[in-house]
């Protein structure tokens, strides 16, 4: 017996020494290409996370200017004769008021030295035709202002506003890149000099449409048409989407149909979204006849484009849930039913939310579809419903990114951070709702 | 195996020993199940008593937990798997139209391998069963009910404190008789245990042995166990299979001091398995 372990541990002893520096040798080459493999790794991130921070600077910085608007403070007199109004008029008749001829006067009596008809015009550039708007507005609600001279704040028109904005000097014309005259520069700067300029929150831009002057336009309209498409988007396609998942992964009987219907799914994923778009301008626009440019077209087209994200996405969680869950409760008597909705469905939902918000993010930020069904469109009213026409936050984004006036510059990067903040506060309550089925464990 | 205990295995055509009892809560005649075209079981004929620990041994592959399934037909999830032959509880047959699937795995309760509690707390876990079947009218019945089956499962006093905490909180062995305390509380009239201390440590497993026992009083159970030892301690009755077929059953005793055929011996003697 002892011999045995004698000769055993001969054998050992010789064999060692060559295994360990074989070993020793490995391992040198094991590690170095783990260190490899490793800064691989942070330099990865910190390529992305370089790419993250450049594209939101130049987002950011190019985008805050829009948040805030140049705003002149005007002295106008209500006068009847100015208006062409009656002493005490209808509001029919308040809407037809010449309220651009009295912001005119206001300013032909600010600078009495433009005479000419050209320096009238450039000095009525500078005060932007939403004036007007405002002024009615003030008028129609209190309409014994009339006969008073009413002070208040209109907006300055996007080229002296930009400029104002800029914080740029106007005693210096010539250190001014602008399309404006040095006339006008003058004007701006007695302005600024009399303290009538000041530069103020924008909420034009979160009150108001898309417009064609850049400092009326506002992003409302292409915010709500998103919220209303991506609802209508949420509302048929996660409950179809769950219901398909759960029938596959837990009723279905394997045979060629469900595999049919399973190929088709991934392949739907893969179709690109411009073919969706197609569809929805045959069969639910020229078939059915939906209105055209709706959010609710809109909708459906894209949970056609969402569907298979979710379900694929489903399916994955329902799969991840252990079956001996399952085993567990249908030991106990529970029905087929009673296992998902009870136990499956649950420990599911963190993984089905995030497939929901993955799929939803990808709508938000589609275009392509949405244009084939019209909702590439000039919008200046703020949609009520899901049936008014309605554009996107997407596609709002590029029609000022194509439009050339300089304050639309500003406009595309600040509609930029809405859309992202919409997709940030989006992800926000998946994440809270994720939370809170997992808090059961 | 060796030749001789081959040709054993090849002449056997009918178990040896007593397969049926008097007072049977199920019994099962002729059952062969296949999965697809290969067959798991072959031709085996078992009672299960009332009031008794039936234990099943036998090598891995030897087909007793799919027997053990097919008694409350957790079979059926798997499409390929066919089983014929009859298998009845109180006579009545578990395959027929008269008997649901769902009605009987209420009667015949099932715990696993693996403790397999639901994410939801202790209480939840208990309850989870009289919920969905309707078995108490009110919170206060329920109430009872979850306190009765912990204490059954020898669980109360640990958890007593701590019953809204999740279910997967407890350690392995409290976990095993979480499960147990939920399959009573569905007050089964059978419990089939599939290995349930194979992942538990000795002390654990010791506990559950002596709830075993204490529950043989009340139901009848079949267990089916990988340690020889066990089958010795908790069961009265012991059925050997081997590569499907049920060798031999008989009093506990008897198979593991007197076995009857060579293959049980082989098997209870360690030569193989």
């Amino acid at each position: 017996m002892s011999n045995v372990t004698q000769s055993k541990a001969d054998v050992e002893s010789k064999e060692r020494p060559e295994t360990t520096s074989l070993v020793r040798r490995s391992l040198k080459k094991r590690y170095a290409a783990e260190k490899r493999f490793r800064a691989y790794g942070i330099f990865a991130i910190a390529a992305s996370l370089g790419f993250l921070v450049i594209l939101l600077t130049s987002i950011i910085s190019k985008g805050w200017p829009a948040f805030t608007q140049t705003f002149v403070k005007l002295d106008v007199e209500l006068s009847v004769d100015t208006l062409g109004v009656s002493e005490s008029p209808t509001l029919n008749e308040l809407r037809g008021a010449n309220y651009g001829g009295a912001i005119k006067k206001t300013m032909r009596d600010l600078f009495p030295d433009a005479s000419s008809r050209r320096d009238k015009k450039a000095l009525y550039a500078l005060i932007s035709t939403g004036a007007e708007y405002e002024l009615f507005d003030r008028v129609s609600e209190n309409p014994e202002l009339l006969g008073t001279t009413l002070s208040l704040w209109v907006p300055a028109d996007d080229e002296l506003g930009a400029i104002v904005k800029d914080g740029e000097d106007l005693s210096n014309p010539d250190s001014i890149v602008t399309r404006m005259s040095d006339q006008q520069i003058a004007w701006g700067k007695q302005l600024q000099d009399n303290g009538q300029l000041d530069v103020r929150f924008n909420t034009t831009f979160f009150e108001n449409g898309d417009s064609r002057e850049p400092e009326l336009a506002g992003i409302r309209a292409a915010l709500m048409g998103s919220a209303f498409t991506l609802l209508i988007t949420f509302c048929l396609s996660f409950p179809i989407a769950v219901a398909a998942a759960i029938y596959l992964e837990e009723f279905a009987p394997q045979n060629r149909w469900t595999d049919i219907v399973e190929v088709n799914i991934n392949n739907l994923a893969a179709v690109p979204s411009i073919v969706f778009g197609l569809l929805g301008l045959a069969v639910f626009i020229n078939f059915f006849h939906l209105p055209r440019s709706a959010p609710l077209v809109g909708g459906i087209v894209l949970s056609l484009m969402t569907l298979p994200t979710i379900i694929i996405s489903s399916r994955a969680a329902l799969k991840a849930v252990p079956p001996s869950i399952r085993e567990a409760a249908r030991g106990l008597g529970a029905s087929d039913l009673q296992v998902v909705t009870h136990h499956v469905l649950p420990l599911a939902m963190p993984g089905i939310l995030t497939g929901t918000i993955i799929g939803l993010a990808q709508a938000l930020g589609e275009t392509a579809p949405l244009l084939m069904i019209g909702m590439v469109a000039f919008i200046v009213d703020i949609p009520q419903t899901v049936t008014d026409a309605a554009t996107v936050l997407p596609v709002q984004v590029y029609l000022w990114a194509d439009s050339p006036e300089r304050a639309f510059v500003e406009k595309t990067s600040a509609a930029i951070m809405v859309l992202l903040a919409f997709l940030v506060v989006m992800n926000a309550v998946a994440v809270l709702l994720r939370k809170r089925f997992e808090r059961r464990w | 195996m060796s030749k001789t205990a081959q040709e054993a295995f090849d002449n056997l055509t009918h178990t040896v020993g007593q397969t049926q009892v008097e007072n049977a809560k199920m019994r099962t005649e002729n059952v062969n199940v296949f999965y697809g075209e290969k067959q798991a079981i072959y031709d085996v004929n078992l009672d299960i008593g009332n009031n008794e620990v039936i234990a099943m041994i036998g090598p891995s592959g030897c087909g007793k937990s799919t027997f053990l399934r097919c008694l409350n037909r957790m079979n059926d999830t798997i499409p390929s798997c066919k089983v014929t032959g009859s298998m009845t509880l109180d006579g009545e047959d578990l395959y027929g139209a008269d008997l649901d699937p769902v009605l009987l795995r209420a009667r015949v309760g099932m715990v696993f391998q693996k403790p397999n509690p639901f994410a939801k707390s202790i209480y939840d876990n208990v309850a989870y069963g009289p919920r969905i079947h309707g078995l108490s009218a009110n919170r206060a019945e329920l109430d009872d009910i979850v306190v009765d089956s912990l204490k059954k499962a020898g669980l109360f006093d640990e958890v007593k404190d701590r019953l809204d905490a999740p279910g997967t909180s407890l350690s392995g062995g409290q976990q095993q008789r979480l499960c147990i305390a939920r399959s009573i509380a569905v007050s089964p009239e059978v419990i089939l245990m599939d290995e349930p201390c194979s992942a538990l440590d000795p002390i654990a497993t010791a506990r559950i042995e002596e709830l075993i026992d204490e529950l043989r009083n009340n139901y009848a159970i079949a267990i089916v166990t990988h340690s020889m030892q066990q089958a010795a301690r908790v069961s009265q009755r012991t059925a050997y299979f081997h590569l499907g077929k049920l060798v031999e059953v008989a009093d506990t005793n008897t198979v593991f001091t007197n076995p009857q055929h060579e293959l049980t011996e082989n098997y209870i003697t360690g030569r193989f398995g």
